[in-house]
């Protein structure tokens, strides 16, 4: 059994958000870099626990990304993939990177694709899905839960106001956030192992990209906050009731 | 050319968030000088030709039942067709877990361009910009769709929704139905309480309650609000309340007219989760609390306190009004 885990860099969830070059540019400046939480604690973590489990498996990494990404996939082999693929591109369009990804999954044969639900910086929750339709396999988003039997997966996903579970015989592709896993810090082994394993540069194919983000805007400062007496919360009541209109 | 618009349903119902959507829709269908239109795949008990009220002419209806759960290729096809059948250019969905699961599959399957989380109408005076929420809600992207086929996903919460006058045309629309590859074998709905994503007003506690024996407070809080919960990681992670409650940035992102936080210090994670909410109320003991400067209006004091006496004058305030 072969599963791809997409990973993707992005700023860590304390950096300071700012732009340059007229505000359409993300101000690399001081911003540390880390694998997407969704990426690493959910659907990375639970590849490699399905590889304990079953030792035939082989947990390949993908990443869409320049040369700058490379620390954050070795981060992502020293916690347990065992062979990391950087396709040479920096694009923000989500259909031009799934299409990478396609193409990798179709060379490579995987039996499961995961990737997490979303990435932290632009917020897309579309790679997957796109990746499944391009690879024409089912796609459980959202997933809260997977398990493994056999070829058939068992996966809770969030539906509004509640979670249902669903079946599905793989090949599929599913997208992880909070409960799938728990999240790991890679051992001093892992790290070793890391800089050995396998890390293969390719070049991107052709694809369109159907986007193109013009530019930022930081949203307006608050007003800053009205302190109301903790003697006097009727006070309180009265200013959501009239003035904020929201109760 | 038209819009047209996702109607998601659960249970025989048409979900809130649709209704937003239908409104945002037909306002971008007004902007283009064109018309709205919904489509909805599956069965519903509720007349759909009163959502005409939401600005929508025609509803386009696949009524299959099989439909009624969600296996993403299926219903990906089926709106791909519809998108083809009726003309349209512009395609909405509602950015909630069906929007997420489908409208990328859509996308790629029509290689049309997709805005995601969108929050805002699309701005036609030069080609067709979509502004949408980025780095967790810590700034706003302005993304150009380039491709004759535009596809957005709006925010929930990030339109008001106008009910006015009006009914729309159910017109059945054959579609071919391929069979599922995804059997839904349970489905567990949070019973009772207002679903978190949908609420107009969260009330969320922290640490700062002390465990879970003290929850009394938060819940009689909520309930004179007609409010749902949330609670901050270490709370979920403590088991002190279910996980599905827990906002922030790896947990449910919120965006309710009102959120109140209880004893929650205001970690930039925890902010990611919140920071779309229109109003923020903050109680806490600590002045220092950085939360107090993502508020809006707050109170410095002991929540055991507080908090009784928020839920009187509140039942106070709604029994007069």
């Amino acid at each position: 059994m072969k599963i791809l885990v997409c990973v993707s860099k992005t700023p860590d969830t304390t950096s300071k958000v700012a732009f340059t070059d007229g505000n359409t540019k993300f101000d690399e400046a001081g911003v540390q870099w880390i694998i997407n939480p969704y990426d690493e604690w959910y659907s990375l973590v639970r590849a490699i626990e399905l590889k304990e489990r079953d030792a035939s498996i082989a947990i390949h990494l993908v990443t869409v990304g320049g040369a700058d990404t490379e620390p954050i996939i070795r981060k992502a082999l020293a916690l347990g993939g065992d062979e990391a693929i950087r396709v040479n591109s920096d694009s923000t369009d989500s259909y031009y990177i799934a299409a990478q990804i396609a193409e990798i999954a179709r060379q490579g044969g995987y039996d499961l694709i995961f990737t997490g639900k979303e990435t932290l910086d632009y917020n897309g929750s579309s790679i997957g899905g796109m990746v499944a339709e391009l690879v024409d396999a089912p796609y459980i988003s959202l997933a809260t839960k997977f398990d493994l039997e056999g070829t058939t997966a068992t996966v809770t996903r969030e539906i509004e106001g509640g979670e249902e579970v669903a079946e599905v015989t793989l090949p599929a592709v599913v997208s992880c956030q909070k409960g799938v896993a728990e999240q790991r810090i890679p051992n001093m082994r892992g790290i070793m192992a890391a800089r050995t394993k396998p890390l293969k540069v390719v070049e991107p194919v052709a694809a369109d990209a159907l986007t193109t983000v013009i530019g930022f805007e930081l949203p307006p400062a608050k007003a800053g906050v009205k302190l109301v007496d903790a003697e006097n919360v009727e006070e309180l009541v009265r200013l959501l009731h009239e003035e904020a209109k929201a109760i | 050319m038209s819009v047209l618009i996702f109607i998601d349903h659960a249970d025989g119902h048409v979900k809130k968030s649709s209704l937003e959507v239908l409104t945002y829709g037909a306002k971008v269908a007004a902007q283009l000088g064109t018309t709205a239109e919904g489509l909805l795949l599956g069965t519903v008990t509720e007349d759909l030709a009163a959502l005409g009220k939401y600005g929508v002419s025609k509803i386009h209806q696949v009524a299959n039942e099989a439909l009624n759960h969600l296996d993403t290729q299926v219903y990906a096809a089926a709106i791909a067709e519809a998108v083809t059948a009726t003309g349209a250019t512009v395609l909405v969905f509602s950015h909630t877990p069906t929007g997420k699961a489908v409208a990328a599959r859509v996308s790629a399957k029509l290689k049309a361009g997709l805005v995601t989380g969108a929050c805002a109408l699309p701005d036609t005076s030069n080609g067709f910009v979509v502004k949408k929420g980025v780095f967790s809600g810590k700034a706003f992207a302005n993304v150009s769709i380039q491709t004759p086929v535009k596809i957005i996903s709006l925010n929930p919460n990030s339109y008001m929704t106008v009910a006015g006058e009006g009914t729309a045309t159910v017109a059945p629309l054959a579609v071919a139905v391929g069979a599922a590859k995804v059997k839904v074998t349970a489905v567990n709905k949070v019973s009772g309480d207002v679903p978190l994503t949908e609420a107009d007003i969260v009330v969320s506690g922290g640490r700062g309650l002390k465990g879970p024996e003290n929850w009394g407070i938060l819940l009689d809080l909520a309930k004179s609000l007609g409010a749902a919960t949330a609670c901050s990681r270490p709370v979920g992670d403590a088991h002190w309340r279910p996980h599905h409650e827990h906002v922030g940035q790896t947990g449910v992102q919120v965006a309710p007219n009102l959120y109140i936080a209880v004893g929650i210090s205001g970690a930039i994670q925890h902010l990611a989760g919140v920071n779309r909410s229109k109003i923020i109320v903050v109680i806490n003991k600590d002045p220092e609390a950085p939360f107090f400067k993502a508020a809006d209006y707050g109170i410095v004091g002991d929540a055991f306190e507080v908090l009784p006496k928020l839920t009187e004058a509140i039942k106070k305030m709604k029994a007069s009004a």
